[in-house]
């Protein structure tokens, strides 16, 4: 029982973890650019909530309503502003650029808020457990984690597969001259790429804000969660993204049942190890790795 | 037919001038032992071993497309291997050095068999990733102090020398070789039939493979050499610091960041470039030092600026306008 | 006042000029041909008036008066010129239906939708969850098709149409012009296949190396001179 348990535990952490990962898919597969702020935008959305927290008083749920609308400003201008022009042949612009971006960032955050940790706080969500069963709990927060997850990596799915704006971003992904004189601009549709995955970021960030300490230098260990999950779950699908995600969070969880201090080592295991035996990942889309 | 007849011609009147100034440097370099202080002396080893890792890492990325941000696996590699040859195997200080990098060198090549199966910024993450595998082992390894790390014994720093000058000596010698000798190895190596292809597949991936260049074994080849550079600095890292820990054998930031913002604020693609980039970042270094996290802010921020107006950073912007080469591995046709 | 007016119309690519003072003009409701050998600049017209390219002054081209030479793809195609691009080039990652609701993306109206597009070509309606690699190389260009009128529009440009494909489909493809004419659609055909391009049009002309040589009713013109004027010889 006590490894279900773990396995569940395990599995509920990875809705977060597909959650990080959706936003990086997301810019990838629209623009091909890997965003190596990422874990560091996560960090910013949930030192955003505290900023809000502070400044009215509301508790991070709350504050989340305003962060993500911010994030997907910020996104956007990000894009608009500074990413569309890395875009081209060479990859090591985004790539460089967005690695500058990423200390910058980090080192902001820092002088901003110093290096001590914080959390955001939601007593009621962090302490409540559903009672499955009559061995099994689960917490409350874990279990909504998970959930949200779900249905934003839905809502996402739905937005690529059945909305006008989602073919714009396959058709521009897929061809961007022919999408051009079908109407796509461009430029526009990579802002708003950028706008939907920092939102997304902002979610992910502030729930993990709830769940666990942070400070500014924790966001490159997220952007590695992140891609291990893309690429365990394969590039291009976002149901395989949340596969990838559970696979993630239920080696660290056996890890850190092994022994404490093995959590991140056995996801990057099992990471080299799909990287070893599948390196496609387990629902590829796409096979240009 | 007539056959036109021609020259290639390697250097140019602007590239002897340099060559003789860098000789000059070179020599002065050679005799700052006679003359600086112990400080100055530790900060030329700072400067070699970060000159030698940017030539190493500039010939990955600038070359053969390969961005990497894992180059700290193999300076961490080195700093324990080190560790384990002199403290472990009893074998000379001096020795140990080379054989450490040669077995760094050999480790990259499974490594680079893992990595090379992601291509572009996904090969950057995955290189960051093997990295950190390994920086979270040895904090796991109780023989190597775990999470605190280990001193290097007393014997073996006694090996080395049993003055403290004379060692401080041999280290500077060894540094600064390292420095001066990765650059004039990739400048051979940029020069030669290699090196040629090297430059074909920086232009254009696809011509050059179209052409016949074996774009694979040049990247393997040109991963493992980089891999040997950083052991090679790793073990002159735990020379200097005398003790090491996973987190500073590993460090993403020291041995990856500021590397990569050398040479992209130096300029890309060239062996100017991290020359500069080097001297640049030791003195942003000098001036922002009490800035605290201000001085990575700012190297952040320029090297943005560079890659977005500049890519191919301050060299590329004075050798394009004066069009000097100082290095002269071009070849110009001459009729 | 002609749908479409190029004058002297001069454009080209980063490393060399291809259209060197170029006339054309494109009265509302006609069909009409370019006919030329490769590389003589045809393409580069298509390109030129789609915005994909810009030409040297904006008013080298007009469409209902107006000026677009500077204009981009994407305004180019809301003010009602739909191109079906050289090589089909429909959406990999799209089936066949999302394929065409691109082509509305604009949002341009009219009386061409999903239901008009599929009774035109029934092998559409057959295969709307496709995906275009499955396609046969004529239903690829039925699905070009198809997506460029979705758009709307009142210029359609076809970028050789009967490229790759066997006689009785280019017969299948040019089948749906009459079709298209009725609704009151200019088109504009770019043909290599010269018999194709004289029975489908109104009027031709003919390119060579980034000039007119020559323009007429196909059934003015003589084997002779169009030969001369697509070969030079």
């Amino acid at each position: 029982m006590y490894w279900i348990n773990t396995i569940v535990q395990g599995a509920l952490v990875g809705g977060l973890y597909a959650l990080f990962a959706t936003g990086l898919s997301l810019m990838f597969g629209v623009m091909r650019i890997i965003n190596l702020a990422h874990g560091d935008f996560i960090v910013l959305s949930a030192y955003l909530a505290v900023v809000v927290m502070d400044l009215i008083g509301v508790n991070p749920l709350v504050a989340l309503a305003v962060v993500a609308p911010a994030m997907f400003g910020i996104g956007y201008l990000l894009q608009r502003g500074l990413l569309n022009f890395t875009l081209g042949d060479d990859i090591l612009r985004p790539l460089l650029v967005t690695f500058g971006l990423s200390v910058v960032i980090e080192n902001v955050l820092l002088e901003v808020f110093s290096a001590d940790s914080r959390r955001l706080q939601l007593p009621w969500l962090e302490t409540s457990s559903i009672q499955l069963g009559d061995r099994l709990a689960i917490g409350l927060m874990p279990a909504t984690v998970f959930v949200v997850a779900v249905v934003v990596i839905g809502a996402i799915e739905f937005l690529l597969r059945w909305t006008a704006l989602g073919r714009a971003f396959r058709a521009t992904a897929d061809d961007t001259d022919t999408a051009r004189l079908y109407g796509v601009n461009n430029r526009n549709i990579y802002a708003l790429a950028t706008a939907i995955a920092l939102a997304v970021v902002s979610i992910a960030g502030v729930l993990f804000g709830i769940r666990t300490i942070f400070d500014p230098t924790i966001g490159p260990a997220r952007l590695l969660y992140a891609f291990e999950v893309v690429i365990i779950g394969g590039l291009g699908s976002l149901w395989g993204t949340l596969a990838g995600g559970i696979i993630l969070g239920v080696a660290q969880a056996l890890g850190a049942a092994f022994d404490p201090s093995w959590d991140t080592l056995a996801g990057h295991l099992v990471f080299l190890a799909v990287l070893l035996f599948r390196p496609q990942g387990l629902i590829p889309k796409t096979f240009d790795l | 037919m007539t056959t036109v007849s021609y020259q290639i011609e390697r250097s140019t009147r602007a590239s002897r001038a340099g060559f003789a100034f860098m000789l000059v440097a070179v020599l002065v370099l050679l005799s700052v032992p006679a003359w600086a202080g112990r400080a100055d002396m530790r900060l030329l080893i700072e400067v070699s071993y970060y000159l030698a890792l940017a030539q190493a890492w500039n010939l990955m990325a600038g070359y053969a497309g390969l961005v990497s941000v894992g180059q700290q696996a193999f300076v961490g590699l080195g700093c324990y291997g080190f560790i384990v040859a002199t403290a472990f195997l009893q074998i000379p200080p001096l020795v140990a050095i080379p054989l450490t990098g040669i077995v760094v060198a050999i480790l990259a090549v499974p490594a680079a068999f893992l990595a090379f199966r992601l291509r572009g910024a996904n090969f950057a993450i995955g290189t960051w990733v093997l990295a950190e595998v390994l920086r979270l082992i040895f904090t796991l390894i109780k023989t190597f102090g775990a999470g605190t790390g280990m001193s290097l014994p007393i014997s073996v720093v006694r090996d080395i020398a049993e003055s403290r000058t004379v060692r401080e000596l041999v280290l500077y010698y060894v540094s600064v070789g390292l420095g001066i000798g990765t650059v004039i190895l990739i400048f051979f190596w940029l020069r030669s039939r290699q090196g040629l292809a090297l430059t074909a597949i920086r232009d254009s991936q696809s011509a050059a493979g179209s052409i016949g260049i074996n774009q694979q074994r040049t990247k393997l080849a040109v991963y493992v050499i980089a891999a040997l550079i950083a052991g090679l600095v790793g073990s002159l890292v735990v020379l200097e610091k005398l003790r090491i820990t996973p987190g500073a054998a590993f460090s993403v930031t020291d041995w990856s960041a500021d590397v990569i913002f050398i040479v992209i604020i130096g300029g890309i693609g060239s062996i100017e470039g991290p020359i500069i980039g080097t001297l640049v970042f030791f003195v942003l270094r000098f001036l922002l030092a009490d800035y605290g996290a201000w001085y990575l802010i700012t190297l952040g921020t320029l090297a943005i600026i560079v890659m977005l107006k500049a890519p191919r950073g301050i060299w590329g912007l004075i050798g394009d306008t004066f069009n000097i080469h100082l290095f002269p591995v071009q070849r110009r046709v001459r009729l | 006042m002609s749908l479409l007016l190029a004058h002297d119309l001069v454009a080209g690519y980063a490393d060399f000029q291809a259209l060197f003072g170029v006339d054309v003009t494109i009265e509302e409701g006609e069909t009409v041909a370019i006919i030329g050998a490769n590389g003589a600049g045809k393409t580069t017209l298509l390109r030129t008036i789609c915005g994909l390219l810009r030409s040297r002054r904006p008013t080298d081209i007009r469409f209902g008066g107006t000026p677009i030479g500077a204009l981009e793809p994407e305004q180019i195609i809301e003010l009602g010129i739909a191109m079906v691009p050289e090589g089909r080039r429909p959406f990999p990652s799209l089936n066949v239906a999302d394929n065409l609701r691109m082509g509305a993306y604009c949002g341009r109206k009219g009386p061409w939708t999903l239901q008009r597009v599929f009774s035109l070509f029934p092998d559409l309606a057959e295969k709307h969850s496709a995906m275009p690699p499955t396609l046969s190389g004529g239903q690829q260009q039925m699905l070009a098709i198809g997506r460029a009128l979705m758009a709307n529009p009142k210029l359609l440009l076809c970028d050789e149409l009967s490229l790759g494909l066997a006689p009785i489909i280019i017969r299948d493809i040019y089948g749906a012009m009459p079709g298209i004419r009725a609704e009151g659609t200019t088109i504009l055909i770019i043909e290599q296949d010269i018999q194709r391009a004289l029975r489908a049009s109104d009027r031709v002309y003919c390119m060579q190396k980034g000039r007119m040589t020559l323009q007429g009713r196909p059934v003015e013109l003589t084997r002779d001179e169009i030969k001369l004027a697509y070969f030079g010889v």
